[in-house]
């Protein structure tokens, strides 16, 4: 009986974080769009993009090869269930034991892959583009990425987001200016990750300045569908692994019982909207860098890793 | 308490050395003046907070001079000079910020091996400022070295003070007649690398210093 009620909590779960994952994006957009003084589409908008581009017909390039037309499935499950493994409302839960920080970096590494795979394989210039950037990008923020888990393992003593989490509401973590510098690094691998504004822009097509809608310019139909819902559920990932590590409070812990984990999804909604504001304001009041800067940007990310594990090693001798 | 003051102070001292790295990292002129007074407000802060564990009032008149002539006068005295100089929009040169954050690193690893171990007896305030402040003035250096530009190089030898005040409160018991002294070399300082650099500017119409090579018969 016990298992059954952990499954339904863990599969509850996974459909939240996919129910919520299009909110999110909409929310964002909204907000960044009254900052401008702008109307906006209304939140549920993605939703109804998502829905108009399934029951659309998928147009394929005559060249495209089976690997086109897997590919969407590939990265949206494996994007699916990394956004799944991450702790939300509730830590300790019963797939939590697999939610371990370098497998879910290895599964979003794991779909950047065939992200660029698809974008090399119609053989048009801008898909080839975008995937050689994509490629760029990835090479640094993916060992920044590995910094900070590394940083934040020697602390918690562990790899695994929940016991992370545990040990960050614990009483032996206090202050430490490692833990500043490995959030700091996070947010910016998370910024690039995601295609935000300094990097990249989510909402262009220009094509000087693109990197992922330059790779999924051939994409069409419910294959689209299926790499848009991906980038929603990535940019909920991220935003949930921030809260989980660094704002770890009010998250309920397994099996205290249905108003716990109702007040955790309450909190962990906020959170979220906190987090998604918070973006919003700082895609505003920051101007796209070039596609060349992007290597310097990452670069301090990867340099905030290893300053923070270097530092650790400084504050462990006390 | 006793653990939350050494960590409030181990996380100024850190952000320190983080600000020593913007410094690296920034290429334009008045972004790096103005990460300079960042600098020196973090260090103000930072001795404010050892006047306040250590009770040593006379660190808090350190951290007011910090505050003061480091964290306003001179970086507004610099904004006036790049004005005149005209070379407040100039983005300078950097060769290869990657390799000069690596460098960086380095220097932060060597800093923290040569520290801990002969500090061991040292109390453990002091080790890691002392520790921080070696990376800070290291980094200093490596600025020095790195930029073309006479103005980035003034503000790379100013952070090499910053540096120095860290380890002086670290290491409790700096007169503060050496402080003040100091304090008052370094604005000295400013004024004759002030005039230094209108000269160099007269003569050269430039201030990158790689002129200067060329003027001594010096391969460039």
């Amino acid at each position: 009986m016990a298992v059954a009620l952990d499954l339904t909590v863990q599969l509850g779960q996974m459909l939240i974080v996919l129910a919520l994952a299009p909110l999110l994006t909409g929310y964002v957009r909204k907000v960044k769009a009254r900052l401008l003084r702008r109307q906006g589409p209304p939140l549920l908008q993605p939703y109804r993009d998502l829905l108009r581009l399934v029951r659309k017909e998928v147009v394929l390039a005559q060249n495209a090869s089976w690997l086109f037309r897997v590919a969407p499935y590939l990265i949206f499950a494996t994007t699916w269930v990394a956004a799944a493994l991450v702790p939300t409302f509730a830590t300790g839960l019963i797939f939590s034991q697999a939610a371990d920080m370098i497998a879910i970096v290895a599964l979003l590494g794991s779909a950047r892959f065939m992200l660029a795979l698809a974008g090399l394989d119609v053989g048009t210039s801008f898909g080839g583009i975008g995937s050689s950037r994509e490629m760029m990008i990835a090479s640094l923020a993916e060992p920044a990425m590995l910094m900070v888990v590394f940083t934040l393992s020697l602390l918690a003593g562990s790899t695994q987001l929940s016991s992370i989490a545990a040990s960050m509401q614990g009483p032996g973590i206090g202050l430490r200016v490692s833990l500043a510098l490995a959030l700091v690094g996070l947010i910016m691998v998370a910024i690039a990750e995601n295609a935000r504004i300094p990097v990249d822009n989510p909402a262009t097509h220009l094509e000087l300045t693109m990197v992922h809608e330059a790779m999924i310019l051939e994409y069409s139909g419910r294959h689209l569908a299926l790499i848009e819902a991906a980038s929603f559920l990535k940019l909920l990932l991220y935003v949930s692994v921030i809260a989980c590590v660094f704002v770890p409070w009010g998250t309920a812990v397994s099996g205290q019982g249905l108003d716990a984990y109702v007040a955790g999804l309450g909190i962990y909604a906020a959170k979220l909207a906190a987090a998604g504001c918070m973006l919003a304001v700082f895609e505003t009041v920051i101007a796209k860098m070039r596609v060349f800067r992007v290597s310097d940007f990452l670069g301090a990310a990867l340099m905030l890793g290893f300053l923070a594990t270097l530092l650790l090693f400084v504050s462990r001798v006390t | 308490m006793d653990q939350l003051a050494l960590d409030v102070a181990h996380l100024l001292a850190g952000g320190l050395v983080l600000a020593s790295f913007m410094l690296l990292y920034q290429d334009r002129m008045t972004g790096l003046i103005n990460t300079f007074a960042l600098h020196a407000l973090v260090v103000s802060f930072s001795v404010a907070w050892q006047a306040y564990i250590q009770q040593a009032p006379h660190l808090y008149i350190t951290a007011a001079i910090a505050l003061i002539v480091k964290a306003l006068v001179i970086p507004l005295a610099l904004h006036r000079i790049i004005v005149r100089l005209d070379i407040h929009r100039t983005i300078e040169p950097v060769v290869g910020i990657g390799q000069t954050m690596l460098a960086g690193i380095g220097l932060v690893a060597l800093s923290v091996m040569v520290m801990l171990p002969i500090t061991a007896q040292a109390g453990t305030l002091a080790r890691e400022d002392l520790a921080f402040a070696l990376s800070v003035i290291l980094l200093g250096l490596l600025m020095m070295i790195s930029r073309r530009n006479a103005v980035s190089q003034v503000i790379g030898f100013m952070s090499i003070e910053n540096g120095l005040i860290l380890a002086a409160t670290g290491a409790k018991g700096m007169p503060l007649v050496v402080e003040i002294s100091v304090a008052f070399s370094i604005l000295i300082a400013l004024i004759v690398i002030g005039i230094f650099l209108f000269r160099i500017r007269e003569r050269f119409e430039t201030v990158d210093i790689h002129v200067l090579h060329e003027h001594r018969g010096e391969q460039p």
